[in-house]
Protein backbone atom coordinates (compact mmCIF):
# COMPACT_ATOMS: atom_id res chain seq x y z
CA UNK A 1 0.00 0.00 0.00
CA UNK A 2 1.45 3.32 -1.10
CA UNK A 3 0.25 6.68 0.21
CA UNK A 4 0.25 9.50 -2.34
CA UNK A 5 -0.06 13.14 -1.35
CA UNK A 6 -1.24 15.81 -3.75
CA UNK A 7 1.17 18.76 -3.49
CA UNK A 8 2.21 21.85 -5.42
CA UNK A 9 4.47 20.60 -8.24
CA UNK A 10 8.14 20.76 -7.33
CA UNK A 11 8.92 23.03 -10.28
CA UNK A 12 6.56 25.74 -9.04
CA UNK A 13 8.16 28.59 -7.16
CA UNK A 14 5.64 29.05 -4.35
CA UNK A 15 4.71 32.51 -3.12
CA UNK A 16 3.28 33.58 0.20
CA UNK A 17 -0.04 35.43 -0.13
CA UNK A 18 0.36 39.14 0.51
CA UNK A 19 -1.94 39.00 3.57
CA UNK A 20 0.17 36.23 5.13
CA UNK A 21 -2.79 33.85 5.30
CA UNK A 22 -1.12 31.06 3.39
CA UNK A 23 0.70 30.09 0.24
CA UNK A 24 -0.71 30.85 -3.23
CA UNK A 25 -2.12 27.61 -4.67
CA UNK A 26 -4.81 28.93 -7.04
CA UNK A 27 -4.13 27.88 -10.61
CA UNK A 28 -0.85 26.25 -9.60
CA UNK A 29 0.16 22.90 -11.07
CA UNK A 30 -0.39 20.03 -8.61
CA UNK A 31 1.41 16.67 -8.68
CA UNK A 32 2.12 13.56 -6.67
CA UNK A 33 4.64 14.38 -3.93
CA UNK A 34 7.97 13.33 -5.55
CA UNK A 35 9.03 11.14 -2.62
CA UNK A 36 5.65 9.33 -2.80
CA UNK A 37 6.18 8.77 -6.51
CA UNK A 38 9.52 7.12 -5.67
CA UNK A 39 7.73 4.97 -3.06
CA UNK A 40 5.20 3.88 -5.67
CA UNK A 41 7.94 3.09 -8.18
CA UNK A 42 9.66 0.87 -5.62
CA UNK A 43 6.39 -0.89 -4.78
CA UNK A 44 5.81 -1.56 -8.49
CA UNK A 45 9.33 -3.00 -8.81
CA UNK A 46 8.73 -5.24 -5.79
CA UNK A 47 5.57 -6.52 -7.48
CA UNK A 48 7.40 -6.96 -10.80
CA UNK A 49 9.99 -9.10 -9.01
CA UNK A 50 7.14 -11.34 -7.90
CA UNK A 51 7.42 -10.29 -4.26
CA UNK A 52 4.01 -8.65 -4.03
CA UNK A 53 0.64 -9.56 -5.52
CA UNK A 54 -0.97 -6.17 -5.59
CA UNK A 55 -0.10 -2.49 -5.29
CA UNK A 56 -2.78 -0.25 -3.78
CA UNK A 57 -2.45 3.52 -3.85
CA UNK A 58 -4.35 5.70 -1.41
CA UNK A 59 -4.72 9.40 -0.81
CA UNK A 60 -6.63 11.77 1.44
CA UNK A 61 -8.28 15.10 0.84
CA UNK A 62 -10.87 16.60 -1.50
CA UNK A 63 -12.05 14.96 -4.74
CA UNK A 64 -9.04 16.62 -6.46
CA UNK A 65 -6.67 13.97 -5.09
CA UNK A 66 -8.31 11.47 -7.45
CA UNK A 67 -6.20 13.04 -10.23
CA UNK A 68 -3.03 11.92 -8.45
CA UNK A 69 -4.55 8.50 -7.72
CA UNK A 70 -5.30 8.11 -11.46
CA UNK A 71 -1.67 8.98 -12.20
CA UNK A 72 -0.66 6.31 -9.70
CA UNK A 73 -2.91 3.81 -11.43
CA UNK A 74 -1.41 4.81 -14.79
CA UNK A 75 2.07 4.16 -13.38
CA UNK A 76 0.93 0.63 -12.64
CA UNK A 77 -0.89 0.45 -9.30
CA UNK A 78 -3.76 -2.06 -9.32
CA UNK A 79 -6.40 -0.08 -7.47
CA UNK A 80 -6.90 3.11 -5.52
CA UNK A 81 -8.58 4.29 -2.35
CA UNK A 82 -9.60 7.89 -1.76
CA UNK A 83 -10.40 8.93 1.81
CA UNK A 84 -12.40 12.15 1.69
CA UNK A 85 -11.49 14.74 4.27
CA UNK A 86 -12.65 18.30 4.66
CA UNK A 87 -9.53 20.34 4.10
CA UNK A 88 -5.91 19.47 4.70
CA UNK A 89 -4.98 17.10 7.50
CA UNK A 90 -1.84 16.91 9.59
CA UNK A 91 0.47 13.89 9.96
CA UNK A 92 -1.07 12.20 13.02
CA UNK A 93 -4.58 12.20 11.55
CA UNK A 94 -3.12 10.97 8.24
CA UNK A 95 -1.38 8.15 10.11
CA UNK A 96 -4.64 7.22 11.88
CA UNK A 97 -6.45 7.05 8.53
CA UNK A 98 -3.67 4.92 7.02
CA UNK A 99 -3.86 2.57 10.00
CA UNK A 100 -7.59 2.01 9.33
CA UNK A 101 -6.81 1.22 5.69
CA UNK A 102 -4.05 -1.16 6.79
CA UNK A 103 -6.43 -2.99 9.09
CA UNK A 104 -8.77 -3.47 6.12
CA UNK A 105 -6.22 -4.28 3.44
CA UNK A 106 -3.52 -6.10 5.46
CA UNK A 107 -0.57 -5.01 3.28
CA UNK A 108 2.93 -6.45 3.77
CA UNK A 109 4.46 -3.02 3.29
CA UNK A 110 3.07 0.46 3.80
CA UNK A 111 5.27 2.66 1.61
CA UNK A 112 5.36 6.45 1.99
CA UNK A 113 7.62 9.25 0.89
CA UNK A 114 9.99 10.38 3.62
CA UNK A 115 8.36 13.81 3.59
CA UNK A 116 5.91 15.90 1.60
CA UNK A 117 7.46 18.83 -0.22
CA UNK A 118 4.69 21.21 0.90
CA UNK A 119 4.70 21.03 4.72
CA UNK A 120 8.13 19.27 4.90
CA UNK A 121 6.98 17.53 8.09
CA UNK A 122 8.70 14.14 7.70
CA UNK A 123 6.42 12.49 10.27
CA UNK A 124 3.60 10.40 8.83
CA UNK A 125 5.49 7.17 8.13
CA UNK A 126 7.07 7.10 11.57
CA UNK A 127 3.71 7.85 13.21
CA UNK A 128 2.00 5.11 11.24
CA UNK A 129 4.66 2.60 12.30
CA UNK A 130 4.09 3.58 15.94
CA UNK A 131 0.31 3.22 15.76
CA UNK A 132 0.62 -0.05 13.84
CA UNK A 133 3.27 -1.23 16.33
CA UNK A 134 5.45 -2.44 13.45
CA UNK A 135 9.02 -1.72 12.29
CA UNK A 136 9.96 1.38 10.32
CA UNK A 137 12.76 1.93 7.82
CA UNK A 138 12.84 5.62 7.03
CA UNK A 139 14.91 7.42 4.35
CA UNK A 140 15.36 4.20 2.33
CA UNK A 141 17.84 4.25 -0.54
CA UNK A 142 17.86 0.50 -1.22
CA UNK A 143 15.33 -2.19 -0.35
CA UNK A 144 15.87 -5.97 -0.58
CA UNK A 145 13.15 -8.39 0.46
CA UNK A 146 13.69 -12.02 1.34
CA UNK A 147 11.71 -14.47 3.47
CA UNK A 148 9.52 -11.88 5.13
CA UNK A 149 12.43 -9.60 6.01
CA UNK A 150 13.33 -6.32 4.35
CA UNK A 151 16.98 -5.31 4.40
CA UNK A 152 17.04 -1.56 3.94
CA UNK A 153 19.88 0.87 3.37
CA UNK A 154 18.97 4.19 4.97
CA UNK A 155 20.44 7.62 4.21
CA UNK A 156 21.55 8.90 7.61
CA UNK A 157 23.82 11.79 8.59
CA UNK A 158 26.74 9.42 9.19
CA UNK A 159 26.42 7.75 5.77
CA UNK A 160 24.43 4.66 4.85
CA UNK A 161 22.92 2.58 7.61
CA UNK A 162 21.60 -0.91 6.93
CA UNK A 163 18.83 -2.37 9.07
CA UNK A 164 16.82 -5.57 8.78
CA UNK A 165 13.12 -5.41 9.62
CA UNK A 166 10.41 -8.04 9.83
CA UNK A 167 7.42 -7.48 7.58
CA UNK A 168 4.81 -6.13 7.73
CA UNK A 169 6.46 -2.76 8.15
CA UNK A 170 6.50 0.88 7.13
CA UNK A 171 9.09 2.09 4.62
CA UNK A 172 9.73 5.69 3.65
CA UNK A 173 11.63 6.54 0.49
CA UNK A 174 14.57 8.85 0.08
CA UNK A 175 15.53 10.54 -3.16
CA UNK A 176 18.05 8.03 -4.46
CA UNK A 177 15.92 4.90 -4.04
CA UNK A 178 15.01 4.86 -7.74
CA UNK A 179 13.94 6.97 -10.69
CA UNK A 180 10.19 6.74 -11.23
CA UNK A 181 8.96 5.59 -14.65
CA UNK A 182 7.19 7.88 -17.07
CA UNK A 183 3.51 7.31 -17.64
CA UNK A 184 2.56 6.31 -21.20
CA UNK A 185 -0.66 7.37 -22.89
CA UNK A 186 -2.14 3.85 -23.23
CA UNK A 187 -1.58 3.39 -19.50
CA UNK A 188 -3.55 6.55 -18.78
CA UNK A 189 -6.45 5.13 -20.79
CA UNK A 190 -6.16 1.79 -19.01
CA UNK A 191 -6.05 3.51 -15.62
CA UNK A 192 -9.52 4.95 -16.21
CA UNK A 193 -10.95 1.43 -15.97
CA UNK A 194 -9.16 0.51 -12.74
CA UNK A 195 -11.05 0.54 -9.44
CA UNK A 196 -11.02 3.73 -7.36
CA UNK A 197 -12.95 3.47 -4.10
CA UNK A 198 -13.95 6.62 -2.27
CA UNK A 199 -14.97 6.76 1.36
CA UNK A 200 -15.38 9.46 3.98
CA UNK A 201 -12.96 9.76 6.89
CA UNK A 202 -15.94 9.50 9.27
CA UNK A 203 -16.94 6.14 7.78
CA UNK A 204 -13.55 4.79 8.83
CA UNK A 205 -14.15 5.87 12.40
CA UNK A 206 -11.00 7.98 12.59
CA UNK A 207 -10.69 10.45 15.41
CA UNK A 208 -8.83 13.54 14.16
CA UNK A 209 -5.83 14.60 16.25
CA UNK A 210 -5.51 18.10 17.72
CA UNK A 211 -3.91 20.18 14.99
CA UNK A 212 -1.12 22.72 15.15
CA UNK A 213 -2.54 26.15 14.47
CA UNK A 214 -0.96 28.01 11.55
CA UNK A 215 -0.79 31.58 12.87
CA UNK A 216 0.78 33.29 9.85
CA UNK A 217 2.92 32.78 6.78
CA UNK A 218 5.80 34.91 5.55
CA UNK A 219 8.44 34.78 2.83
CA UNK A 220 11.91 33.69 3.95
CA UNK A 221 14.41 36.38 4.92
CA UNK A 222 16.53 37.33 1.92
CA UNK A 223 20.30 37.28 1.92
CA UNK A 224 21.79 40.63 1.05
CA UNK A 225 23.24 41.06 -2.42
CA UNK A 226 26.88 40.08 -2.76
CA UNK A 227 30.01 41.63 -4.09
CA UNK A 228 31.94 40.43 -7.11
CA UNK A 229 35.71 40.25 -6.89
CA UNK A 230 38.07 40.26 -9.89
CA UNK A 231 40.91 38.07 -8.68
CA UNK A 232 42.01 35.43 -6.23
CA UNK A 233 44.14 38.02 -4.41
CA UNK A 234 41.14 40.28 -3.93
CA UNK A 235 39.07 37.32 -2.71
CA UNK A 236 41.72 36.38 -0.15
CA UNK A 237 42.06 39.96 1.11
CA UNK A 238 38.26 40.31 1.46
CA UNK A 239 38.16 37.11 3.50
CA UNK A 240 41.05 38.33 5.64
CA UNK A 241 39.26 41.64 6.23
CA UNK A 242 36.23 39.74 7.47
CA UNK A 243 38.48 37.80 9.84
CA UNK A 244 37.60 34.53 8.15
CA UNK A 245 41.13 33.51 7.16
CA UNK B 1 4.22 22.27 34.88
CA UNK B 2 6.84 23.54 32.49
CA UNK B 3 9.71 21.20 31.95
CA UNK B 4 11.71 20.31 28.87
CA UNK B 5 13.23 16.95 27.99
CA UNK B 6 15.90 16.77 25.28
CA UNK B 7 16.77 13.42 23.70
CA UNK B 8 20.57 13.32 23.43
CA UNK B 9 22.15 12.30 20.13
CA UNK B 10 25.51 10.56 20.41
CA UNK B 11 27.65 7.79 18.93
CA UNK B 12 28.11 5.84 22.15
CA UNK B 13 31.12 7.81 23.36
CA UNK B 14 30.65 11.44 22.31
CA UNK B 15 27.65 13.73 22.61
CA UNK B 16 26.76 15.10 19.16
CA UNK B 17 26.94 18.90 18.95
CA UNK B 18 23.35 18.81 17.63
CA UNK B 19 22.29 18.22 21.24
CA UNK B 20 23.97 21.43 22.44
CA UNK B 21 22.21 23.31 19.61
CA UNK B 22 18.87 21.79 20.58
CA UNK B 23 19.57 23.00 24.12
CA UNK B 24 19.96 26.57 22.84
CA UNK B 25 16.58 26.28 21.16
CA UNK B 26 15.11 24.89 24.38
CA UNK B 27 16.51 27.76 26.46
CA UNK B 28 14.75 30.25 24.17
CA UNK B 29 11.41 28.79 25.27
CA UNK B 30 11.51 30.46 28.67
CA UNK B 31 11.39 27.21 30.64
CA UNK B 32 13.92 26.90 33.45
CA UNK B 33 13.85 23.18 33.96
CA UNK B 34 15.68 21.38 31.14
CA UNK B 35 16.60 17.71 31.39
CA UNK B 36 18.63 15.68 28.90
CA UNK B 37 18.08 11.94 28.55
CA UNK B 38 20.86 9.68 27.29
CA UNK B 39 19.96 6.19 26.05
CA UNK B 40 23.12 4.15 25.53
CA UNK B 41 24.70 0.77 26.14
CA UNK B 42 27.12 2.50 28.50
CA UNK B 43 25.83 6.05 28.96
CA UNK B 44 28.29 7.34 31.61
CA UNK B 45 30.67 9.25 29.30
CA UNK B 46 27.94 10.86 27.21
CA UNK B 47 25.84 11.67 30.28
CA UNK B 48 28.90 13.37 31.77
CA UNK B 49 29.31 15.53 28.67
CA UNK B 50 25.61 16.46 28.71
CA UNK B 51 25.87 17.44 32.39
CA UNK B 52 28.56 19.99 31.49
CA UNK B 53 26.29 21.93 29.13
CA UNK B 54 25.22 25.27 30.60
CA UNK B 55 21.52 25.37 31.38
CA UNK B 56 20.89 21.66 31.89
CA UNK B 57 19.13 20.85 35.17
CA UNK B 58 19.41 17.07 35.19
CA UNK B 59 20.74 14.31 33.01
CA UNK B 60 18.80 11.06 32.92
CA UNK B 61 21.15 8.21 32.15
CA UNK B 62 19.43 5.07 30.86
CA UNK B 63 21.60 2.01 30.23
CA UNK B 64 20.54 -0.90 28.06
CA UNK B 65 22.53 -3.32 25.90
CA UNK B 66 19.92 -2.90 23.15
CA UNK B 67 20.54 0.87 23.05
CA UNK B 68 23.85 0.35 21.25
CA UNK B 69 22.31 1.54 18.00
CA UNK B 70 19.60 4.22 18.15
CA UNK B 71 16.64 2.36 16.61
CA UNK B 72 13.41 4.37 16.65
CA UNK B 73 11.25 1.30 17.26
CA UNK B 74 13.24 0.58 20.44
CA UNK B 75 13.64 4.14 21.71
CA UNK B 76 10.22 5.68 20.96
CA UNK B 77 8.40 3.72 23.72
CA UNK B 78 11.18 4.73 26.16
CA UNK B 79 10.67 8.39 25.29
CA UNK B 80 6.89 8.09 25.55
CA UNK B 81 7.22 6.37 28.94
CA UNK B 82 9.05 9.30 30.55
CA UNK B 83 7.28 12.03 28.56
CA UNK B 84 4.50 12.36 31.12
CA UNK B 85 6.79 14.36 33.41
CA UNK B 86 7.40 17.03 30.75
CA UNK B 87 5.64 19.84 28.92
CA UNK B 88 8.17 19.75 26.04
CA UNK B 89 10.00 16.87 24.36
CA UNK B 90 12.74 17.97 21.96
CA UNK B 91 15.29 16.36 19.66
CA UNK B 92 17.61 17.73 16.99
CA UNK B 93 16.28 17.74 13.44
CA UNK B 94 18.97 15.34 12.30
CA UNK B 95 18.24 11.94 10.76
CA UNK B 96 18.36 10.59 14.34
CA UNK B 97 15.69 13.00 15.60
CA UNK B 98 13.61 12.88 12.44
CA UNK B 99 13.45 9.09 12.64
CA UNK B 100 12.72 8.82 16.35
CA UNK B 101 10.61 11.73 17.50
CA UNK B 102 7.52 11.39 15.26
CA UNK B 103 7.26 7.76 16.37
CA UNK B 104 7.29 8.91 20.00
CA UNK B 105 4.84 11.75 19.26
CA UNK B 106 2.33 9.29 17.80
CA UNK B 107 2.57 7.18 20.95
CA UNK B 108 1.82 10.34 22.95
CA UNK B 109 -1.09 11.15 20.62
CA UNK B 110 0.16 14.55 19.44
CA UNK B 111 1.38 16.13 16.22
CA UNK B 112 5.01 17.19 16.09
CA UNK B 113 6.51 20.56 15.21
CA UNK B 114 9.30 19.76 12.74
CA UNK B 115 12.41 21.91 12.20
CA UNK B 116 11.90 24.83 14.60
CA UNK B 117 14.02 27.71 13.28
CA UNK B 118 12.84 30.39 15.70
CA UNK B 119 11.13 30.35 19.08
CA UNK B 120 8.38 32.95 19.60
CA UNK B 121 7.17 31.64 22.96
CA UNK B 122 6.92 28.31 24.76
CA UNK B 123 4.23 27.03 22.37
CA UNK B 124 4.70 29.20 19.26
CA UNK B 125 7.44 28.63 16.70
CA UNK B 126 8.60 29.47 13.19
CA UNK B 127 9.43 26.65 10.81
CA UNK B 128 10.31 26.44 7.11
CA UNK B 129 7.91 24.88 4.58
CA UNK B 130 8.08 24.43 0.79
CA UNK B 131 11.84 23.78 0.93
CA UNK B 132 12.37 27.04 2.80
CA UNK B 133 10.42 29.16 0.29
CA UNK B 134 7.95 30.09 3.02
CA UNK B 135 8.04 30.32 6.79
CA UNK B 136 5.01 29.41 8.86
CA UNK B 137 4.39 30.40 12.47
CA UNK B 138 2.63 27.55 14.27
CA UNK B 139 1.07 27.36 17.71
CA UNK B 140 0.80 24.07 19.57
CA UNK B 141 -2.69 23.59 21.04
CA UNK B 142 -3.10 23.36 24.82
CA UNK B 143 -3.89 19.99 26.29
CA UNK B 144 -0.83 18.08 25.16
CA UNK B 145 2.94 18.34 25.28
CA UNK B 146 5.03 20.23 22.72
CA UNK B 147 6.93 17.59 20.75
CA UNK B 148 9.39 19.23 18.38
CA UNK B 149 12.62 18.89 16.44
CA UNK B 150 15.07 21.78 16.40
CA UNK B 151 16.72 22.88 13.15
CA UNK B 152 20.34 22.79 14.26
CA UNK B 153 21.55 25.28 11.62
CA UNK B 154 19.39 27.97 13.28
CA UNK B 155 20.89 27.76 16.78
CA UNK B 156 24.45 28.03 18.06
CA UNK B 157 25.69 25.31 20.40
CA UNK B 158 25.25 26.04 24.12
CA UNK B 159 28.45 26.60 26.08
CA UNK B 160 29.94 24.24 28.60
CA UNK B 161 30.55 25.14 32.24
CA UNK B 162 27.42 23.54 33.64
CA UNK B 163 27.31 20.94 36.37
CA UNK B 164 23.98 19.15 36.22
CA UNK B 165 23.27 16.08 38.33
CA UNK B 166 23.20 12.70 36.61
CA UNK B 167 20.41 10.32 37.60
CA UNK B 168 20.42 6.70 36.57
CA UNK B 169 17.12 5.35 35.28
CA UNK B 170 15.98 1.92 34.19
CA UNK B 171 14.58 1.12 30.74
CA UNK B 172 10.77 1.06 30.72
CA UNK B 173 10.17 -0.97 27.55
CA UNK B 174 11.76 -4.01 25.95
CA UNK B 175 13.25 -4.71 22.54
CA UNK B 176 10.43 -5.60 20.12
CA UNK B 177 13.00 -7.71 18.23
CA UNK B 178 11.55 -6.87 14.81
CA UNK B 179 14.15 -4.23 13.89
CA UNK B 180 17.83 -5.13 13.75
CA UNK B 181 20.87 -2.96 13.09
CA UNK B 182 23.17 -4.49 10.48
CA UNK B 183 25.89 -1.94 9.73
CA UNK B 184 26.69 1.65 8.93
CA UNK B 185 29.00 2.68 6.11
CA UNK B 186 30.35 6.20 6.33
CA UNK B 187 33.05 8.16 4.64
CA UNK B 188 36.57 7.51 5.89
CA UNK B 189 36.06 10.00 8.70
CA UNK B 190 38.91 12.22 7.51
CA UNK B 191 38.56 15.92 8.16
CA UNK B 192 35.89 17.73 10.20
CA UNK B 193 32.22 16.77 10.25
CA UNK B 194 30.22 18.42 7.49
CA UNK B 195 27.26 19.23 9.75
CA UNK B 196 29.27 21.24 12.25
CA UNK B 197 32.48 22.39 10.49
CA UNK B 198 33.13 26.17 10.63
CA UNK B 199 34.42 26.09 7.03
CA UNK B 200 32.91 23.98 4.24
CA UNK B 201 34.18 23.63 0.67
CA UNK B 202 31.57 22.22 -1.71
CA UNK B 203 31.92 21.14 -5.31
CA UNK B 204 29.28 20.79 -8.00
CA UNK B 205 28.70 19.22 -11.35
CA UNK B 206 31.35 21.43 -12.97
CA UNK B 207 34.03 19.30 -11.33
CA UNK B 208 33.22 16.80 -14.04
CA UNK B 209 34.49 13.62 -12.40
CA UNK B 210 35.26 11.84 -9.19
CA UNK B 211 39.00 12.24 -9.86
CA UNK B 212 38.67 15.98 -10.39
CA UNK B 213 37.01 16.26 -6.99
CA UNK B 214 40.51 15.83 -5.53
CA UNK B 215 40.98 19.57 -6.11
CA UNK B 216 38.10 20.23 -3.68
CA UNK B 217 39.57 17.86 -1.08
CA UNK B 218 42.93 19.60 -1.49
CA UNK B 219 41.52 23.06 -0.84
CA UNK B 220 39.46 21.76 2.08
CA UNK B 221 42.53 20.22 3.66
CA UNK B 222 44.44 23.47 3.32
CA UNK B 223 41.57 25.34 5.02
CA UNK B 224 40.85 22.69 7.66
CA UNK B 225 37.41 22.53 6.11
CA UNK B 226 34.81 19.81 5.59
CA UNK B 227 33.94 18.75 2.04
CA UNK B 228 30.40 19.04 0.70
CA UNK B 229 28.75 18.65 -2.66
CA UNK B 230 25.69 19.63 -4.64
CA UNK B 231 22.99 17.11 -5.44
CA UNK B 232 24.13 17.13 -9.09
CA UNK B 233 27.63 16.08 -8.04
CA UNK B 234 26.27 13.32 -5.82
CA UNK B 235 23.83 12.09 -8.45
CA UNK B 236 26.70 12.01 -10.97
CA UNK B 237 28.56 9.72 -8.58
CA UNK B 238 31.51 12.07 -7.94
CA UNK B 239 31.15 11.78 -4.13
CA UNK B 240 29.11 9.70 -1.65
CA UNK B 241 25.60 10.83 -0.75
CA UNK B 242 26.38 11.87 2.82
CA UNK B 243 28.31 14.84 1.43
CA UNK B 244 25.19 16.32 -0.16
CA UNK B 245 24.34 19.82 1.03
CA UNK B 246 20.80 21.03 0.43
CA UNK B 247 17.16 20.60 1.25
CA UNK B 248 17.31 16.84 0.65
CA UNK B 249 20.81 16.51 2.06
CA UNK B 250 22.41 18.30 4.97
CA UNK B 251 21.32 21.77 6.05
CA UNK B 252 24.41 23.51 7.37
CA UNK B 253 25.46 26.86 8.78
CA UNK B 254 29.26 27.18 8.60
CA UNK B 255 30.97 30.54 9.16
CA UNK B 256 32.49 30.32 5.68
CA UNK B 257 31.10 28.37 2.72
CA UNK B 258 32.76 27.88 -0.66
CA UNK B 259 30.42 26.91 -3.51
CA UNK B 260 32.70 25.82 -6.33
CA UNK B 261 31.27 24.95 -9.72
CA UNK B 262 27.79 24.95 -8.18
CA UNK B 263 25.10 26.79 -10.14
CA UNK B 264 22.87 27.30 -7.09
CA UNK B 265 19.64 25.34 -7.54
CA UNK B 266 17.03 26.37 -4.98
CA UNK B 267 17.32 23.06 -3.18
CA UNK B 268 21.06 23.64 -2.66
CA UNK B 269 20.55 27.24 -1.53
CA UNK B 270 18.06 26.04 1.10
CA UNK B 271 20.85 24.03 2.67
CA UNK B 272 23.24 26.99 3.08
CA UNK B 273 20.95 29.94 3.81
CA UNK B 274 22.26 30.31 7.33
CA UNK B 275 25.94 30.23 6.39
CA UNK B 276 27.93 33.24 7.60
CA UNK B 277 29.80 34.14 4.40
CA UNK B 278 29.19 32.41 1.07
CA UNK B 279 31.94 32.48 -1.57
CA UNK B 280 30.92 31.42 -5.07
CA UNK B 281 33.36 30.45 -7.80
CA UNK B 282 31.76 29.67 -11.15
CA UNK B 283 32.59 30.24 -14.79
CA UNK B 284 28.98 31.24 -15.56
CA UNK B 285 28.50 34.85 -14.45
CA UNK B 286 24.72 34.36 -14.67
CA UNK B 287 24.66 31.41 -12.24
CA UNK B 288 22.00 31.93 -9.52
CA UNK B 289 24.58 31.19 -6.83
CA UNK B 290 25.96 34.72 -7.36
CA UNK B 291 22.60 36.22 -6.31
CA UNK B 292 23.06 34.98 -2.76
CA UNK B 293 26.85 34.80 -2.51
CA UNK B 294 28.62 37.41 -0.38
CA UNK B 295 31.72 37.18 -2.53
CA UNK B 296 31.67 36.01 -6.13
CA UNK B 297 34.49 35.23 -8.52
CA UNK B 298 33.80 34.37 -12.17
CA UNK B 299 36.29 32.05 -13.78
CA UNK B 300 37.57 28.53 -14.41
CA UNK B 301 37.70 26.66 -11.13
CA UNK B 302 40.58 24.52 -12.38
CA UNK B 303 42.71 27.67 -12.64
CA UNK B 304 41.31 29.52 -9.62
CA UNK B 305 41.53 26.75 -7.01
CA UNK B 306 45.29 26.06 -7.40
CA UNK B 307 45.90 29.81 -7.32
CA UNK B 308 43.73 30.16 -4.22
CA UNK B 309 45.50 27.29 -2.50
CA UNK B 310 48.85 28.96 -3.18
CA UNK B 311 47.59 32.30 -1.84
CA UNK B 312 46.43 30.81 1.47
Amino acid sequence: MVALKRVVDYNVRVRVKSDGSGVETDGVKMSINPFDEIALEEALRIKERGQAEEVIVCSMGSADVQQQLRTGLAMGADRAIHVETSGAIQPLTAARILLKLIEKEQPGIAFLGKQAIDDDCNQTGQMLAALWDRPQATFASKVDIENGTATVKREVDAGLETIAIDLPAVLTSDLRLNEPRFVKLPDIMKAKRKSLDAMAMDELGVEPAAELEAVSFEPPPKRGGGKMVESVDQLVSELKNKGLL
Amino acid sequence: MSRILIIAEHDGTTLNVATAKTLTGARAMGVDDIDVVVFAADPAAVAGQAAELAGVSRVLSVAGADFEHPLAARLAPEVAAIAGDYSHILAPSTTFGKDLLPRAAALMGVNQVSDIMEVIDARTFKRPIYAGNAIVTVRVPEGGPVVATIRTASFAASDGGGSASVEERQPQASDPGHTRFVKVEGSDGEGPDLSSAPIVVSGGRALGSSDNFAIIYGLAKKLGAAVGASRAAVDAGYVPNELQVGQTGKIIAPDLYFAIGISGAIQHLTGIKDAGTIVAINKDAEAPIFEIADLGLVGDLFEIIPELEKAL
